[in-house]
């Protein structure tokens, strides 16, 4: 059974329509990569699958696990398994990073049926996936993003992930505001967490990021649609020609 | 937009817990004021005739006064004739012993603990008890751990039997930060007050435990009038908190309170305050009228006094918890959580008066509103001629929740020396509607995330409380703010 199958997926904000008929389906295991143009809609996607209130969906399907993920509340396709690295990571003043989490890691735990995570163990969670993305300790006691740079933030996202485990993770420009090590290590706590029943959208502007993370799958959105699909070598193709030409296709 | 601040609108609708009425014979006053109720006041009370007296001149004061209309509040005027001043359980207790069963459960309801051996089993965190004076309408129905601490030569009793068994010291420390005249409300407390605590820590005397009392509005159209009074001898120290609740009732009642603090030279008071005084329902009927006048001395040298409040109740509160810097180098400070929702309102916040040299002082002020909750920050600084070397700092952050509220913020400042050094904050913030989905894509649902959020905006002020009250004003808040009943 497919991870993640959209069909014909529609979305407008402020009555506008951004997504325009969206097909793409996943597998596990599988890492698939969309790129496009500024505006083109990648975000709005995968706001839509992460179900933000503020982006309504005007027609078509999705499908997670073969349930209908539209039908379910953002935090239930949270604690279902989805995760979404912001592109915008949002600050939450006075709230430390690792209450934060626990707090999560608890409403997954809760939703499963498991009782709450003990201290210690919770402990020994966040120092193991520490390492695995080379997370300061300092940043864990600040507030959740508060004063964060860009690349700290970006970095806490894929932190997050890795204490969180998701079964399906949209990474939208996680990549972006990374420096050329953090970008390695990032790319190396990701393909460490690659397993075959765990699938990846990364949501990139630079065939760089593919180099660390060999996607299955890369897509091309223009305009609110998929205009083309191949493998990794549509990456380096776009890295040369830009989307000039699909521009006009889509039009 | 739309669709998350209904979220949160509906989150921040929630019942009342404390609102039940103890079925227990009463008796009391009838209704209205006049000088023959203040003798009867102080007849019940026992009391000697220098106390009778110092009422009766209040009261008289008080007849010339009119309420103060700067507060930015709005309420019908209050019928002062139609409140009865004094209320109480039928069969006083003479020990802890005899209290009635009824009010034992009345307090177990409300989680306060009056046994002291099951204290003792460890309930209080950290080996630490915490000795209770419990306030029922206008008397006080018991005080734990009396004894204990009256081996370090602590006063810990209610503010009547005070007047009774320690004449010498009420009669020098009352009024003597609250004077009878300071505003109509004051006044009105010094005529008719009712219960409250007395304190008194000797020179030296590391007070052993917490110090709390516990305030109780049972009976119907009656106003509860508490009078406090704690003194800190030189070198002593003392850590004390109050709460509050009282039942739905669909008439306001009116709680005017009067708590005057005396810190001798390196003395350090540290006085908390969990208010959640019936709010009145959601269309604004009922609800506490809570009109209080909070006032602090640092007397001597190097004291400190610190208030600390979380207000979440009343329809009304009207309070500035306010600290007289007379002692060089003496620190006021106030941490203040204030939540408005529904249709309550506040105008709250606290004054600092530099007089000594070198006196600090530290303000950090938290508003939350909800619903169509109104809330104002009021704070004054005033730095005296004779207070070279003054600073103080200011921040004062409000927090919206949904757009019908609204937060203001009126800070003077009135600097009589040009060295004195003020520095003030103002922040004005909202739940985003992204912070909330950000909490909810890592699983958190929306209600925790509100009150996640509320608990950081708040954590200033929450790390100031007293270990065992942080958790407890952090329940309040979200039992407060979250909807668990939808
Ligand atoms: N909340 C919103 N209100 C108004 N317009 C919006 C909103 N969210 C997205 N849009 C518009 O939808 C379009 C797609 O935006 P989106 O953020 O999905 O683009 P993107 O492909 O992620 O671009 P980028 O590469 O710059 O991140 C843009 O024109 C954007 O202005
Ligand atoms: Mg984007």
């Amino acid at each position: 059974m497919a991870m993640l199958e959209i069909r014909d997926l529609r979305a407008s904000v402020e009555g506008q329509e951004i997504l325009k008929g969206i097909n793409l389906t996943m597998k596990p295991g599988e890492v698939h990569a969309i790129m496009g143009p500024n505006g083109s809609g990648k975000s709005t996607l995968s706001k839509v699958l992460a179900g933000h209130e503020g982006y309504e969906v005007t027609g078509g399907q999705v499908f997670y696990d073969g349930k209908d993920l539209l039908e379910l509340a953002p935090e239930e396709r949270a604690r279902e398994g989805l995760f979404l690295g912001f592109q915008y990571p949002v600050e939450i003043p006075g709230v430390a990073n690792t209450y934060f989490l626990k707090a999560a890691v608890n409403a997954i735990r809760k939703h499963r049926g498991e009782g709450e995570i003990d201290a210690m163990e919770f402990l020994k969670l966040i120092r193991e996936r520490m390492k695995l993305v080379k997370m300061d300790e300092a940043l864990l006691k600040r507030p959740v993003n508060e004063g964060f740079s860009g690349g700290e933030k970006k970095r806490n996202e894929i932190f997050q992930m890795a204490v969180l485990e998701p079964r399906l993770a949209i990474l939208d420009e996680t990549d972006s505001g990374l420096d050329i090590d953090a970008l390695r290590t990032v790319s190396e706590g990701v393909n460490a967490l690659r397993s075959p029943e765990r699938s990846f959208l990364l949501i990139t502007h630079y065939q760089r990021l593919l180099n660390y993370i060999q996607p299955d799958h890369v897509h091309v959105l223009v305009k609110g649609q998929i205009v083309k699909s191949g493998g990794k070598e549509l990456a380096q193709e776009l890295e040369q020609s830009g989307y000039a030409l699909f521009d006009e296709n889509a039009a | 937009m739309s669709a998350s601040s209904d979220t949160i609108n509906e989150l921040t609708r929630k019942g009342y817990e404390y609102g039940f009425i103890t079925d227990i014979e009463q008796e009391s006053a009838p209704p209205g004021l006049s000088e023959d109720i203040v003798r009867f006041i102080s007849a019940k009370k026992e009391e000697p005739e220098w106390m009778l007296e110092w009422r009766l001149e209040a009261y008289r004061n008080w007849l010339e006064m009119t309420p103060p209309d700067w507060a930015h509040v709005n309420y019908p005027p209050i019928d002062f004739q139609s409140i009865s001043y004094y209320a109480a359980p039928k069969n006083q207790p003479k020990s802890l012993d005899e209290v009635d069963p009824k009010l034992l459960e009345t307090y177990e309801k409300l989680g306060i603990p009056m046994h002291e051996r099951e204290m003792l089993a460890g309930v209080s965190s950290g080996n630490r008890n915490v000795a209770v004076d419990a306030v029922f309408d206008s008397v006080s129905v018991g005080t734990t751990y009396k004894d204990k601490l009256a081996e370090k030569g602590i006063i810990f009793c209610s503010m009547s039997e005070a007047v009774r068994e320690h004449p010498e010291l009420v009669r020098k420390y009352i009024g003597s930060v609250v004077p009878r005249g300071d505003n109509f409300f004051a006044a009105l407390n010094s005529a008719v007050f009712s219960d409250g605590s007395f304190v008194y820590i000797p020179k030296g005397v590391r007070c052993p435990m917490e110090l709390s009392t516990y305030f109780r509005m049972n009976a119907g159209h009656t106003g509860q009038f508490e009078r406090t009074l704690i003194i800190a001898e030189e070198g002593s120290h003392v850590s004390y908190l109050e709460g509050c609740t009282a039942p739905m009732r669909d008439e306001n009642q009116l709680h005017a309170a009067v708590v005057e603090l005396v810190a001798h030279q390196d003395a350090e008071i540290k006085y908390s305050t969990v208010q959640n005084w019936y709010p009145g329902d959601e269309n604004g009927k009922g609800g506490i009228f809570n009109f209080v006048t909070k006032r602090g001395l640092c007397e001597g040298a190097n004291s400190k006094i610190s208030w600390t409040q979380v207000e979440t109740g009343s329809a009304i509160t009207w309070k500035y918890p306010s600290c007289v810097l007379r002692g060089d180098n003496s620190v006021g400070e106030f941490y203040s959580v204030a939540v408005t929702r529904g249709r309550q309102q506040a105008d709250t916040g606290t004054k600092m008066i530099h007089m000594g040299k070198n006196t600090r002082s530290t303000i950090i002020s938290k508003g939350i509103s909800a619903g169509h909750g109104q809330q104002s920050y009021r704070g004054l600084v005033r730095v005296a001629p004779t207070a070279s070397g003054a600073r103080n700092y200011s921040q004062c952050d409000s927090m919206l929740i949904g757009d019908q509220c609204a937060a203001h913020t009126f800070p003077y400042i009135d600097a009589q020396h040009p060295g004195a050094h003020i520095e003030h904050e103002a922040t004005t913030s909202r739940i985003s509607e992204d912070q909330l989905f950000y909490c909810m894509q890592r699983g958190i649902g929306a209600e925790e995330a509100v009150s996640l959020i509320v608990n950081g905006f708040c954590r200033d002020v929450f790390k100031t409380l007293p270990m065992e009250f942080a958790v407890e004003a952090q329940k309040l808040l979200e039992v407060t703010l979250e909807d668990s009943v939808g």
